[in-house]
Order: C-alpha cells, then sequence, then structure tokens
C-alpha cells in the first residue's frame, strides 16, 4: 500500500502496510533514526515524534491515520525552542547512555510549546511518559527550567 | 563543544563511514601515532589468567593524532552512558597537554593484547573498571605521545627536548618563539621510534584537566538524536530477524508450523536455530508480526519449570542452615547465646532485569567472497564475544571483525560470559545465505522475558547486642545462584564460595568481635548475571538495614553508632561524616518526613547517602538524597555526580518496583515497561552530591551509587512507619502489609 506522509515538511510516499507503526516507517523506510524503539507499546516514550506540534508515540501510531498531518522528527526539529532545549541539554551534559534522549528532547520541546514557563509539576506531567533507565532525570528537570530561562531572555 | 570522530553524515547510514580509521583516511591523513608496532592476530577469545593480564600493554595502541589537529583516543571501553570516552580521553589529553576541543574518541577494534582490561584479561568492561585500569595505562600513552611531538619538534627546530613546552595543544619554544600544532608535526613525530624511555608522568598537584568538569565528548551527537546505535545501521540486502524464544527457560523447539507467518507481507524467510525460530523480513515490523504469526510446539521438559514461589521456598529452607563458609570471626554462635538482646530477620531479594532502554541487537555480515565477519554490535566483552562468533562461523577469531557501537545502556545486561546473544545472532546470520548482512534485534518482550536476571536471593541475618549496648554477635547465611558458575570466570570460585555472591556482605566493615557469613549456592536453570553493583544489590541492603535495626534496638545514633563501628575504616567514616553534615546543612527533618542513612563500600569507591522520605498512601516518596562519595582522585567530577544520580534512580526504582516472576510452568509473568516498573521522573528525588577530595587512584564509579540508596530508604521509612521492609521490592511487601 502507499501512504503519503508529511514528514519534516516534506512528503514523502512509502509503500508500506496502513497499519505500520509510524515509528518503523521513520525508521526502516526513511532512514530517520533519531526516533528510538524502547517498548512498543507507549509506555517508553523513546519513539516520541510531533504530530501537528503535539508529541505523539510513534510505535502505536499506524500510519495510515496521520496521513496529511505534519509529522516532526528530532532530524527536523528547529526553532527557537528547540534551540534553547538542545542548548540547555548541552550545557547541563544531560546524556549518558542517549538513547531515551532524542525522545525526552521531543517531549521537552512538546511541554514548552504548551506551557513557556513549567514549574516541577508541569514537568513532571509532561515528562512521565518517557522513561530514562540511566535516570538521568535530575538533569532533564533543569535542562528544562534552563531552557525556559533562555527562551524567557529572547522575549 | 566537542564531538566524537564519528562522522555527522546521516545517510545513508553505512557504518563504515563512522569509523575514525577510514573517515579520516578521506581526510589526507594524519598519522597514526604512534603505529601498532608488532601486531599480533587478534586471537582473542582465549581467556587469560589475571597474572598475565597485568603485564605492560604496548602503551601506544590509544592515541591518533590527525593532520587536522584532533586527536582520536581510541576506547578499549565501550561508551554506554559511563563516560569512558571521555573519562580517558581526559586521562591522555593531561599528560599530552592537549586542548579539550581537540579530542576526540572512538571504540577501539577486539584485540586482547592492545586492548584487555587489566582486570580482566580479555577485553571488556564491566565491574566499575574504566577508569580504574586506565589511569596509568591512558596516561603513558598521552605521554609518549607528547614526548615524540616534542622530539619531533625539537629536531625540526634544531633545539633541545628539555626547552620545549606543551600547553593547550600548543608546543613551543620560548627563546626562538616558533610554535607548532599537534597536527603539524604528526607526520614527522611517526618517523620517529617511539622512545625508549617510560616518560614520566604529571603529578596529580600538576594536572589541569583532570579534576575539571569537562564537557562530554558524546553530548551533542546524543542531544542531536545523531548518535549512532546498533539499532540505527543500515545496510544494503540487510534482512531484520526477530526469534521466538521458549516459553520457559531451556524449552526447546517440538514443532512448527509457520504458513501463516509466511503471509505476511514483508516476511522473507523462517529458519529454526537451537535457540527458536528465526523470523527474517524487510522490515521490523513484518519480522514481529511474522513471529506472532508463527505457531509453535515447545518441548520444555528439560526446561526449568518451577516458579518463583517454589524457588523461594527452596532458598529460604536452604538459609535455615549455615553455608560454606565466606568470613568467621570469634565464636557467635555462643555470643548470641549470651546477647542481651537478639534480632532475627529474613530477607528476600527477586530475580531483576537490567532492561537497558536500547534492546540487544547486533547486525551481522558474513561476506560472501572471503573469511570476513564483521559484526556491530554493543559489545560488553569484545574479545570474548569475538571468538564465540568465530566459533559460529567456524573460523579463526582474528576473522571476526568487531565494530564496538554506542549502546543505548547496559548495566551489566551485554556482558555475558558465554556471549549467549552474539551467538544467536551469528547464528541467525549463519542460517541465511552468505553476504545478507542480518540485524537480528529483541524486543522489549524479549529483553524481559529473557533471563540473565540478577539472581533470586534470600539472607537469614541473626544479631545480638550485650547489655551495654554494644554489638557482640553477626550471623548471617546468604543464599543464591552462582553469576560465575559455569561460565569463563569460574575461577573466580575458590572454596565452594563465589565472591560475587557475598561481596559487601564477607567483608563487612564494621568491628564485630563474633561474625559468621556463609553462602549456599542454589542451581537453577534461569540464566542470571551481574546487574548494576552485582552482590552489593543484596548485601548492602541486609547490612545496612540491619545494623540501623541493631543500634536503634541498643539505642545509639544511626550515624555515631557507625563510626563507632567503623574506627578502622577511615574512608567509610569520612563519607558517612559527609552526608550528614550535607543533610544537616540543609536544615531540620520536616515534621511529616524522616531520613535514612546507609554507607557502603563497592568496586574501590566508598558511597554514604542519606534519603529524606514521606509517606504517601501508604508507599514511600523520596524527596532529597544527599550523597557523598570517595572515588579517589575524581577525573570528571561532574560525569562522577551523574554516575551517582543514574546509579540512585536506577538503584530506587528496582527496590521499590521490580521484580521478575517465574509463574507456574516457569514462564516470566512480566513483558515489558508496563509490568516491569521503570522509575519516572515523578519519583526521581533531587540528589545532591559531593566529592571527597582525594590523591589516592581513582575507583568505580559506574555502579558504587546504586546499593546504599535501598537501605538509606528502608532505614528512613522504618523510622516514619514502624514497617521493616524485607522483601523486595517495596511495592509487594506494602501490599501484603495491608492485606494481612
Ligand atoms: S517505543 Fe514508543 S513509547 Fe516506547
Ligand atoms: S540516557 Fe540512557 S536511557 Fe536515558
Amino acid at each position: 500500500m502507499a501512504v503519503t506522509l508529511t514528514i519534516n515538511g516534506e512528503s514523502k510516499t512509502v509503500n508500506a502496510e496502513d497499519d505500520t507503526p509510524l515509528l518503523w516507517v521513520l525508521r526502516d523506510e526513511l532512514n530517520l533514526t533519531g526516533t528510538k524503539y524502547g517498548c512498543g507499546i507507549a509506555q517508553c516514550g523513546a519513539c516520541t515524534v510531533h504530530v501537528n506540534n503535539l508529541p505523539r508515540r510513534s510505535c502505536v501510531t499506524p500510519i495510515k491515520s496521520i496521513e496529511g498531518m505534519q509529522i516532526t522528527t528530532i532530524e527536523g526539529l528547529d526553532g527557537p525552542v528547540a534551540e534553547a532545549v538542545q542548548a540547555a541539554w548541552q550545557k547541563i551534559d544531560v546524556p549518558q547512555c542517549g538513547f531515551c534522549q532524542t525522545g525526552q528532547v521531543m517531549s521537552a520541546v512538546g511541554l514548552l510549546n504548551s506551557i513557556r514557563k513549567p514549574d516541577d509539576a508541569d514537568i513532571d506531567n509532561g515528562m512521565t511518559g518517557n522513561i530514562c533507565r540511566c535516570a538521568t532525570y535530575v538533569r532533564i528537570r533543569n535542562a528544562i527550567h534552563d531552557a525556559a530561562g533562555i527562551l524567557e531572555k529572547q522575549k | 563543544m566537542s564531538q566524537q570522530a564519528t562522522s555527522h553524515d546521516k545517510k545513508p547510514i553505512k557504518p563504515e563511514r563512522r569509523r575514525f580509521l577510514q573517515s579520516s583516511a578521506g581526510l589526507l591523513i594524519g598519522v597514526y601515532l604512534p603505529v601498532f608496532a608488532n601486531q599480533k592476530s587478534g586471537a582473542a577469545a582465549v581467556m587469560q589468567t589475571p597474572s598475565e593480564a597485568g603485564a605492560t600493554l604496548s602503551p601506544n595502541a590509544f592515541v591518533r593524532i590527525a593532520e587536522d589537529n584532533t586527536v582520536t583516543i581510541l576506547s578499549k571501553h565501550i561508551e554506554f552512558g559511563q563516560g569512558p570516552f571521555t573519562g580517558l580521553a581526559t586521562l591522555a589529553a593531561e599528560e599530552m597537554g592537549a586542548d579539550w576541543s581537540q579530542m576526540r574518541a572512538a571504540h577501539a577494534p577486539a584485540n586482547v593484547e592492545h586492548y584487555k582490561n587489566l582486570a580482566f584479561g580479555v577485553q571488556g568492561t564491566g565491574g566499575s573498571t574504566a577508569i580504574a585500569n586506565s589511569y596509568h595505562q591512558m596516561r603513558r600513552a598521552g605521554a609518549t605521545a607528547r614526548a615524540m611531538l616534542v622530539s619531533a619538534a625539537a629536531t625540526r627546530w634544531k633545539v633541545p627536548d628539555t626547552e620545549i613546552t606543551v600547553n593547550n595543544g600548543i608546543i613551543s619554544h620560548k627563546n626562538s618563539g616558533k610554535q607548532a600544532s599537534f597536527g603539524e608535526l604528526a607526520a614527522s613525530a611517526a618517523e620517529l621510534p617511539a622512545p625508549n624511555n617510560e616518560p614520566a608522568l604529571k603529578k596529580p598537584s600538576e594536572f589541569k584537566l583532570i579534576g575539571t568538569d569537562l564537557p562530554k565528548l558524546d553530548t551533542t551527537e546524543k542531544t542531536l538524536g545523531q548518535a549512532q546505535f546498533t539499532l540505527d545501521i543500515y545496510q544494503e540486502n540487510m534482512l531484520t530477524a526477530v526469534v521466538a524464544h521458549p516459553p520457559a527457560f531451556g524449552g526447546i523447539v517440538n514443532s512448527f508450523d509457520d504458513s501463516a507467518a509466511r503471509k505476511i507481507p514483508g516476511v522473507v524467510d523462517i529458519k529454526k536455530i537451537p535457540q527458536g525460530i528465526v523470523v527474517y523480513a524487510k522490515n521490523t515490523y513484518a519480522a514481529i508480526k511474522g513471529r506472532d504469526a508463527l505457531k509453535i510446539n515447545w518441548d520444555t521438559s528439560q526446561a526449568e519449570t518451577r516458579s518463583s514461589k517454589t524457588l523461594f521456598k527452596l532458598h529460604r529452607d536452604a538459609a535455615q542452615k549455615p553455608g560454606a563458609n565466606a568470613t568467621s570471626n570469634g565464636d557467635t554462635d555462643k555470643a548470641l547465646q549470651d546477647a542481651a538482646k537478639t534480632l532475627e530477620l529474613e530477607y528476600s531479594f527477586p530475580y531483576l532485569a537490567h532492561a537497558p532502554m536500547e534492546t540487544l541487537d547486533a547486525v551481522i555480515l558474513a561476506h560472501n567472497d572471503s573469511d570476513k565477519i564483521e559484526a556491530w554490535l554493543g559489545s560488553q566483552l569484545q574479545t570474548v564475544d569475538q571468538g564465540a562468533i568465530a566459533q559460529v562461523f567456524n573460523t579463526k577469531p582474528e576473522n571476526v571483525i568487531i565494530h564496538t557501537q554506542l549502546a543505548g545502556g547496559s548495566f551489566g545486561r551485554r556482558a555475558q560470559p558465554d556471549s549467549g546473544f552474539a551467538v544467536e545472532a551469528a547464528l541467525a546470520t549463519k542460517a541465511v545465505s552468505r553476504g545478507t548482512p542480518v540485524k537480528l534485534i529483541w524486543t522489549r518482550e524479549d529483553d524481559i522475558k529473557g533471563g540473565r536476571y540478577r539472581p533470586m536471593v534470600f539472607h537469614k541475618l541473626r544479631g545480638g547486642i550485650d547489655n551495654k549496648g554494644n554489638i557482640i554477635g553477626w550471623q548471617q547465611t546468604i543464599v543464591t545462584q552462582s553469576i560465575v558458575a559455569g561460565s569463563p570466570f569460574e575461577g573466580m570460585i575458590q572454596n565452594g564460595i563465589d565472591p560475587t555472591s557475598v561481596e559487601g556482605a564477607s567483608d563487612l566493615p564494621y568491628t564485630i568481635p563474633n561474625l559468621d557469613v556463609s553462602l549456599h549456592s542454589m542451581q537453577t536453570k534461569v540464566p542470571v548475571l551481574w546487574w548494576r553493583s552485582v552482590g552489593h544489590t543484596h548485601t548492602a541492603y541486609t547490612v545496612e538495614t540491619f545494623i540501623d535495626m541493631l543500634l536503634e534496638l541498643a539505642d545509639k545514633n544511626p550515624v555515631e553508632g557507625r563510626l563507632e563501628l567503623l574506627k578502622k575504616h577511615p574512608r567509610e567514616s569520612h563519607v558517612l561524616r559527609t552526608a550528614a553534615r550535607m543533610a544537616k546543612n540543609a536544615g531540620p527533618t520536616p515534621q511529616d518526613r524522616a531520613r535514612g542513612i546507609a554507607v557502603h563500600k563497592s568496586f574501590g569507591s566508598f558511597v554514604a547517602q542519606i534519603a529524606e522520605i514521606s509517606n504517601e498512601n501508604g508507599f514511600p516518596k523520596v524527596h532529597r538524597v544527599w550523597c557523598a562519595v570517595d572515588c579517589g582522585i575524581a577525573v570528571n567530577p561532574n560525569v562522577i555526580k551523574a554516575q551517582m544520580e543514574g546509579g540512585i534512580g536506577y538503584g530506587l526504582g528496582a527496590i521499590l518496583f521490580d521484580e521478575i516472576t517465574l509463574g507456574e510452568n516457569g514462564t516470566v509473568i512480566q513483558s515489558n515497561f508496563d509490568t516491569y516498573r521503570s522509575l519516572r521522573i515523578n519519583e526521581m528525588p533531587d540528589i545532591e552530591v559531593e566529592i571527597i577530595k582525594s590523591d589516592i587512584d581513582p575507583t568505580g564509579v559506574g555502579e558504587p551509587g546504586t546499593p546504599p540508596i535501598g537501605p538509606a530508604v528502608a532505614n528512613a521509612w522504618r523510622r516514619l512507619t514502624g514497617q521493616k521492609i524485607t522483601h523486595l521490592p517495596f511495592i509487594s511487601s506494602v501490599q501484603q502489609m495491608e492485606t494481612a
């Protein structure tokens, strides 16, 4: 089956079954490997992408269901929020193994898109879906606060 | 910010392009400085005895300088989050006089002669040894490279070596004002013979990079999603494979029907290997769907079909009598008889899965025009995996090229002494025609159900105090399955004692006049493995909760009481005092909260933690942790802090939530993160870390942060609620107490 998706602003037609999770199409067909597999059942957040600007678990998102929507992966992430998050991530040296981190960054950008100055409870709400087995959570929290600070200064 | 030597070029991902040696070849390279001298075959799989392992290495296998002035260190240790790329590069850069911005890191090839872990004798990472065993080696490698650069400069400028200085990556001669970069001198330096004398190393007081928070080399790539893991490797004609594994450990395939599976679009082939049925497909989704569609009749007659409940009872029964003697002092039976007060407790610990974020995976290609086999994987025991893969293909180890990949965590998971996973991947590759690369992926369900767990453990403790409140007797019986038995590391077992079963208990630091620690080693068919901090996962918990209760029974303060018993152990005492001071400085304990303390030595490092908790609907909420660590010289304090934070989070998740349970017929009940809970951000405490200043050689940091958190939380919980949690995880103990 051919399904046409809009990924990082480009239209891509892929030959895949309608029920194929977006995760595997991104990775196996489109070579966008920044989006990771961690559980396949919407438990870990490693596969987080944005669909119409909102974080979505690509491992449980059949491609047919998002035809025509705007899909953004870590490779296509840009804009001031993304820059602030990725700058803070580097300044604070958040990653350990790094495998969960693209999903964390996608969720963090999603959170800051909806709440510009999140408090700790907002961060808990926005980020509990993203597991980090290396437990870099202290730094993820600090980096989100730091990114919010960067964005505030830009105003 | 510095980055890895790996290229940022993304499409198409060809693993070769990301290897330093080849990618830099395109840059009119440089010079590999110094060259591999008389490099023998990679005949690597043979385990060596520890004494041979300690032999001097060729000092020059680690540093590569390119004409673009980058310095790449070849890391013999896999980078899966604990920071060896950064740490090893720091050690070499320090002695070279390099500038941090020119440093890069890449994985070294598999080669036991050059790259063995000096603590193991094979190339491998574990036991928190990466920095400890490389501390002198990497500095010597850096110092040798520097000596050669200096000598090249001296020859070119016709001045004496002794007048040349090296700072921040610049080689200079003061009197003439001449200067050169490493890259400019690399070619001439390569023509010089390696220096005969061991170059002198800096004194710790002269360090400029060691001891500073240098930014990690791999942070940028990992933040931008450009870091390449095994899962990210795609090759032409590659097949993706998943394996249907037996429902119980030791089960085998009786018969199977793959007709439905073969109809799934994308499924290419299906084969039987000893580990199960392999489904090969053009993409991952088809492989997984194909596996779901298999009908397999399993033979579990030889499998482990006992449930956790049954096994637990066997462990408990064994604990009623002392086992093989691990430590003995005085007359413990008599002391316990004479004691004014005694305490007796039983503890149990479930099987635990490591659940690293990236599941096990590998890409293997058996070339069809030569004997060459290439394997890309997050290999934690490179030369062992190399030998095992060679055996599968019936070829020599030197024909197997291991491309070690960044891995998404391990915590012990990837260090399989029998190379079980690498063998499965090799067999799956061998079952299709040569020339076809095969990527074998374990799904999360395979990972959680796949065994190689922290073993089930049972402890029985008896302790006694006299009428003055002195602890006079301590008897501890440990029952568990040996991790090293039947593995190439079996030689570690001495007099019936696997040290990894009793470490942390047999070397109890507290001075107690009458002490017995003994061990029963159990046998099951459940494959077990080292899990972040190994034996310390359970011994720290039992020792530190039991001592806390004995001190309470004796009306003693948990800090002062411990310090009295640690007079011969200044480093334990120091971290304990430090953590106590940190907590005190944070102010008094809020009313509805309690604090608990634990101190434990593991992998040569000393860690004390104080946890502050409250009771949220009958379950602990950990708010803050103060952590003091003495790991000798702190090579990169920021990395050490990160390891303490990560170790605490990892240990906390396990003691609160995690157990792997074998149900009836030996089937593992849990299957994914829905049933095997990971700690999440809302459960992570604030953590403050203080590193003790030291000029002792560095020791481990990857594991030592994990052991103390469990007992610190349990001690706080007992002080808050009166409940003694002796059966882990917390969640099942607390639930049982509620229903009781
Ligand atoms: S892989 Fe999608 S949430 Fe885990
Ligand atoms: S950094 Fe390793 S899982 Fe998050």
